[in-house]
């Protein structure tokens, strides 16, 4: 009974010091990087900056809302790159899925990793960097930001639908198959009912987010709103970018709305 | 058992009544046709492309460490040092954000407060922010380290304060039936139960910053998609798919590593 401290501590010594020491390599490691990201800073701009946010914020307001009725028509132009993007992420993704699932894959040595890498690919290249190399290749337009938001979003939805998949009750698989169903029949009455509100679930999350991200695919010139953001930008025709920026802030809670009201009723 | 099918049709799942299923058939099919009518297709200027396409692939199954070597390695220490200082900064900062956004801790007027600053940094594209950024603080890496901080604020408080509304009660009770101080109820009640979570979303955003990272560069806030903008104006496409290919290494250890010390964390 003499063992015990006089004074009751949230951790032992011993725990104290290592996590010290965590801490310690973390600053350290904070300065570092700090000093190298800093090295090349001109920190005479960096003090410039509030002046220049107030003579932009000048600039900005008040909105010009006559550029409204221009806007309609990208605005069109990014709903489409964002639907239709999401519908050819969607039957792209689908099979890769299926290949990466655990419990579906026909061959877990060989196409399973293809897969995987497929989408591990697809999720850590943006879709304004695959936007950026399809405008090089198709020329600018629509059609380069829909295939963009296509390829980004077979990463995002095939990752989710493999782990629905996985996730699937082995119980009824199983009752369909021994009723001597064929390997597609399994799929079409046992995995796909199972799988199908996670499906509309994730499909409906990323066309919320394609939205977002086809509202400034236009920056690299894939056509939408941001081919006019860029224009307004690039003219310092600063309270017009202040009207596209509502533009899309509107657009995004709309979307978001929409896309929060049909996953709370399918799920 | 008149009218009684002979054969067995699967139910449908998600929208039962049959009047509602044409109606939306028929409004898809409508949409689609408008929608593809409404994409122009230049299709001279896409077999021009098709060439140059082709020129990418190679580009990426034989990729140009070398000859760039020395902007991709400046590119990726840009990007490699703003993703992690954005994201200590951002964690540290959203802190106490995250802890005045849960509803069990603040009181109502700091709860407004914060909810309406997750809600700004959440509703803004990276890229607007970057934009602006580097309008302000001039091209380079600390416009993107300011951009990936504050897109980190939003993302970081937003699921802090979540946890922390979701905490076991009774234990923050146990606390309180002390008579701790309110400092010492975050200390010893709250603080155990979010912190391996909040290691996890730290390690998670640290991931996502990197890939951010990348993508920031194209509207001059510094890091490794300045780099890889480069080489694509320039036509360069086996050093672009050199880039791409770092970034994907990259991300992928990043992902890996951070799920497994996520798993060992918790």
């Amino acid at each position: 009974m003499t063992e015990f401290p006089q004074t009751w501590a949230f951790r032992t010594p011993r725990a104290r010091l290592a996590l010290w020491f965590g801490w310690l390599c973390l600053v350290a490691l904070f300065v570092y990087c700090w000093q190298v990201m800093t090295s090349t800073t001109i920190w005479m701009f960096i003090w410039d900056a509030p002046r220049q946010a107030a003579d932009i914020g000048s600039r900005m307001f008040p909105p010009r809302l006559s550029y409204l009725p221009e806007l309609m028509i990208p605005l069109w132009d990014t709903l489409n790159m964002a639907t239709l993007g999401t519908m050819l992420g969607v039957i792209l993704a689908v099979p890769v899925a299926f290949l990466a699932a655990r419990n579906t894959t026909p061959s877990a040595l060989i196409l399973r990793p293809v897969a995987l890498f497929i989408i591990v690919a697809s999720r850590s290249i943006n879709s304004l960097i695959w936007a950026l190399l399809l405008v090089a290749i198709l020329g600018p337009g629509l059609l380069a930001g829909i295939i963009a938001i296509g390829l980004r979003s077979i990463g995002f939805i095939g990752k989710l639908m493999y782990e629905a998949i996985e996730e699937t009750d082995i119980r009824q698989i199983e009752a369909v198959t021994a009723t001597g169903a064929s390997p597609a029949q399994v799929l079409n009455y046992a995995i796909v009912p199972q799988i199908m509100p996670a499906f509309w679930g994730i499909t409906v999350f990323r066309w919320d987010i394609n939205i977002r991200e086809s509202a400034i695919l236009g920056l690299v010139g894939a056509g939408g709103l941001g081919l006019k953001l860029q224009a307004s930008l690039n003219t310092l025709a600063w309270p017009q970018v202040t009207t596209i920026l509502l533009v899309i802030l509107a657009t995004v809670i709309v979307s978001e709305w929409v896309s929060a009201r049909v996953r709370s009723a399918i799920i | 058992m008149t009218g009684y099918p002979t054969t067995w049709r699967r139910p449908p799942q998600i929208v039962t009544d049959r009047r509602w299923r044409i109606v939306l058939t028929v409004a898809i099919i409508a949409y689609l046709l408008i929608g593809m009518g409404s994409v122009e297709v230049n299709w001279a200027r896409m077999m021009e492309g098709g060439e140059r396409g082709l020129r990418f692939v190679y580009g990426f199954l034989q990729p140009d460490f070398t000859s760039r070597w020395k902007d991709i390695s400046n590119g990726l220490i840009e990007s490699l040092t703003m993703t992690l200082t954005s994201t200590v900064v951002g964690v540290a900062i959203s802190i106490p954000i995250g802890i005045g956004a849960a509803r069990n801790l603040a009181p109502p007027w700091v709860y407004y407060i914060c909810r309406s600053i997750i809600a700004v940094s959440r509703s803004l594209q990276e890229i607007i922010i970057a934009i602006f950024l580097v309008a302000m603080f001039g091209f380079g890496p600390f416009a993107g380290f300011l951009t990936l901080s504050f897109a980190t604020i939003g993302f970081i408080s937003k699921l802090l304060a979540e946890d922390i509304e979701d905490i076991d009660e009774a234990q923050a009770e146990a606390i309180r039936a002390t008579g701790a101080s309110w400092l010492q109820l975050v200390h010893y009640a709250i603080q155990p139960q979010v912190m391996p979570r909040l290691i996890g979303l730290s390690l998670y955003r640290l991931d996502i910053n990197f890939r951010e990272s990348a993508v920031i560069g194209i509207v001059g806030a510094g890091g490794i998609g300045a780099t890889l903008n480069t080489a694509i104006d320039r036509y360069e496409y086996d050093s672009a798919g050199a880039i791409l290919l770092v970034i994907i290494a990259i991300v992928m250890v990043a992902e890996y590593s951070s799920s497994y010390l996520r798993k060992f964390l918790q």
